[in-house]
């Protein structure tokens, strides 16, 4: 078996209490190589940004582990946690609500390199901060030291959560919805910047995304895992994925999307669904997830056994459904 | 008036001629439509792409008059027609102002959850749109409510009773389509029409759409920042930026044969997924400030073509091939550019074959 920078194994969390309990992420298991990509993609509220937080460490797992370097995060000790933690950096959505209004990008980017004594004093920590706007093409770097949030753009604002990420120098960077809040002209250049930064600095990354079209460009190299209700139903790579979906749930997606080019978009065959409703986490199907919905539906087997993630042909191209086989 | 075009003006539902819209904000007066000028088409659809703040959604507001009370059209015209009679809109007031405003021309907002009051039933939400207009009996009015949810494909029995908060996005964004055909309007108007919608469920409202527009046969004017929805629904394709259009043309010449730098590098940073990979070039800063706006072309900052000229004087939409106008000075450049780089990855080629 390969040797994996983090992995969750059997990563299950509920929220709430009693009837009010829902799952959120159920039985997840997944492994990051060091310096890999791995994409998640799924709908809204299919547990994608949960799963993230918890291989973050920013959620506790209601059930199963996850493992840092060999070592399990949540029983090894005070000293070994902290450096996971540090380790692991999570960038999220909303630039507008992740930075401290009060603070400029100086302080905002400085507090964490005093805080963890990565710095020796206030004038290395500002030579630091200068680096890591460079870094993130914050230049000149003069401009924006002692600018406000609310004085940057969204792209900027998003660049400056990219810095802060990597005050700590991280090794794992957990990157959800990051170019989501972000114009489409400016995306780009926020998403290779990203990409550059996986290449010169070796930093792993979890990129969560709704959008297959980023996950593709962002992940050509990695991998894919793609959600729904809960459970990854189809993990492989990139470009396997696109060319090559198993899951009914991915192929109808890959069927589905709109894309900015007229004929391609319009040739598309929509794949007819059974059912057009998304299952309430509260009143979840037994058996497959999507056996309401799944063209491929087989009474008595689909609708009572929760099919497993399984590899079917080469290349590590793991399907969870009972109707696809390798 | 203008008698040598009679024929062409009859038909077009909507003409918009030289639209200034400005907001009073606290720094100063902020541009958010600058001279739009366009003409909606019978039975088409017509889509406005742009960025964040580039005023597709004044656009909207101020064609069915409802802007902000800080908002102000300044100049400009629009004129709506109807079995053979002109409208001027701008001039209408009161009551014939609320006839055109769902009647004539409905708009079915972006957040399809805030558009809704939250504690009445989507039946009494629907009477009342009818009743403001129609003189119509309780059995009438549940006639027809039902008809036009059964229309959008939703349980008419079932959704007719619901409160809006029972539904999911996607039927809430059904219902809302619904009641903006209530009144069987000639022009529809929508914002963001799937922004917020899963993939799956994104797809069936654009099939929706089809199919009503091809059995009702209104005009369909669309506000996206997403280039997909565009592509998959638009007859023809306008491109804002800054407040104006600097690109207005046939769907298959914005994406094949573009020939503003802004409409180009849109296209050149937006990736798909089941096409080849292709590598994405982001167009460089940011979009400008609405108050404090560059001289001559607004876009010359961020464009790799800009000159002396682009920086002082601001080009304006001119014809560039039948169907297609441009507002740009090196159109011819950027049409040679567009093609070299597509050149050997299909992309021209399959605009072609269309």
């Amino acid at each position: 078996m390969t040797e994996y920078l983090i992995e969750a194994h059997n990563l299950t969390r509920q929220f709430g209490r009693r009837r009010e309990r829902v799952t959120a992420v159920d039985d997840v298991s997944l492994g990051i190589s060091e310096g890999e990509v791995l994409c998640l993609v799924g709908e809204s509220g299919c547990g994608k940004t949960t799963t993230g937080k918890l291989l973050a460490g920013l959620l506790k797992p209601s059930s199963g582990r996850i493992r840092y370097q060999g070592q399990d995060v949540w029983t090894q000790d005070k000293e070994s946690f902290r450096k996971y933690r540090l380790g692991v950096q999570i960038i999220h959505q909303d630039p507008y609500a992740s930075l401290n209004p009060s603070h400029t990008v100086h302080q905002i980017l400085s507090a964490p390199l005093l805080h963890h004594n990565l710095v020796n004093g206030r004038r290395q920590a500002r030579e630091r901060v200068v680096e890591l706007l460079q870094i993130v093409d914050l230049t000149p770097v003069e401009d924006f030291l002692t600018k406000y949030p609310h004085q940057l753009s969204g792209g900027q604002r998003q660049r400056v959560s990219v810095a802060r990420a990597l005050t700590v120098n991280p090794s794992f960077i957990v990157a959800d919805e990051a170019v989501s809040m972000v114009d489409v002209s400016i995306r780009v250049s926020l998403l290779k910047m990203l990409s550059r930064l996986r290449m010169q600095l070796g930093v792993t990354f979890l990129f969560i995304t709704h959008d297959l079209a980023l996950a593709k460009f962002f992940a050509w190299e990695g991998r894919i895992a793609v959600m729904y209700v809960g459970s990854v139903v189809e993990l492989t790579s990139t470009p396997e994925l696109i060319n090559n979906a198993q899951h009914p749930y991915t192929k109808a997606l890959l069927a589905a999307v709109p894309e900015a080019d007229p004929n391609l978009t319009r040739r598309k065959k929509p794949i007819t669904l059974r059912s057009q409703d998304i299952p309430s986490l509260r009143n979840l199907p037994p058996g497959c997830r999507f056996h309401p919905r799944c063209p491929l539906f087989e009474e008595g087997l689909c609708d009572r056994v929760a099919p497993k993630l399984k590899s079917v042909g080469e290349n590590g191209h793991q399907v969870a459904c009972h109707r696809v086989t390798g | 008036m203008k008698d040598e075009n009679a024929t062409i003006w009859d038909t077009n539902p909507l003409s918009v001629r030289n639209l200034w819209v400005e907001y009073l904000g606290e720094r100063g007066m902020v541009k958010a439509v600058r001279g739009v000028t366009f003409d909606l088409r019978p039975r088409e659809s017509l889509a406005f792409i742009g960025e964040s703040g580039c005023g597709k959604t004044t656009l909207g507001l101020a064609l069915i008059r409802l802007l902000v009370k800080t908002a102000r059209i300044s100049q400009g015209e629009i004129l709506y027609r109807r079995s053979g009679r002109e409208t001027a809109v701008l001039k209408l007031k009161g009551r014939e102002m609320r006839h055109f405003r769902w009647c004539e021309c409905a708009m079915v907002f972006q957040s399809a959850l805030n558009a809704f009051n939250p504690v009445l039933r989507i039946r009494d939400q629907m009477y009342d749109t009818i009743r403001a207009h129609w003189r119509m009996s309780q059995s009438e009015m549940r006639e027809r409510a039902l008809s036009l949810l059964r229309h959008v494909q939703l349980d008419p029995e079932r959704v007719i009773d619901s409160y809006p908060h029972e539904l999911s996005g996607g039927m809430r964004q059904r219902v809302l389509l619904a009641m903006s055909l209530l009144l069987d309007p000639q022009i529809i108007i929508l914002d963001e029409p799937t922004t917020a919608l899963d993939i799956l469920t994104q797809r069936t409202i654009l099939e929706l759409l089809k199919s009503l527009k091809a059995e009702m046969g209104f005009s369909l004017m669309f506000i996206s920042h997403d280039l997909s929805i565009a592509a998959e629904l638009a007859d023809r394709v306008a491109t804002m930026y800054a407040g104006a259009i600097v690109e207005l043309g046939l769907v298959y010449d914005i994406f094949y044969r573009p020939a503003h730098p802004y409409t180009l590098g849109l296209i050149r940073a937006v990736p798909t997924v089941t096409g080849d990979f292709q590598d994405l070039i982001s167009i460089p800063g940011s979009p400008p400030d609405l108050i404090d706006l560059p001289t001559g072309c607004k876009f010359h900052i961020r464009c790799p073509y800009a000159t002396d000229r682009c920086r002082q004087e601001e080009p304006t939409l001119e014809p560039y091939g039948p169907d297609h106008s441009v507002a740009c000075f090196h159109v011819d450049q950027v049409r040679r550019d567009a093609d070299a780089i597509w050149e050997g990855t299909g992309h021209v080629a399959a605009g072609e074959a269309a």
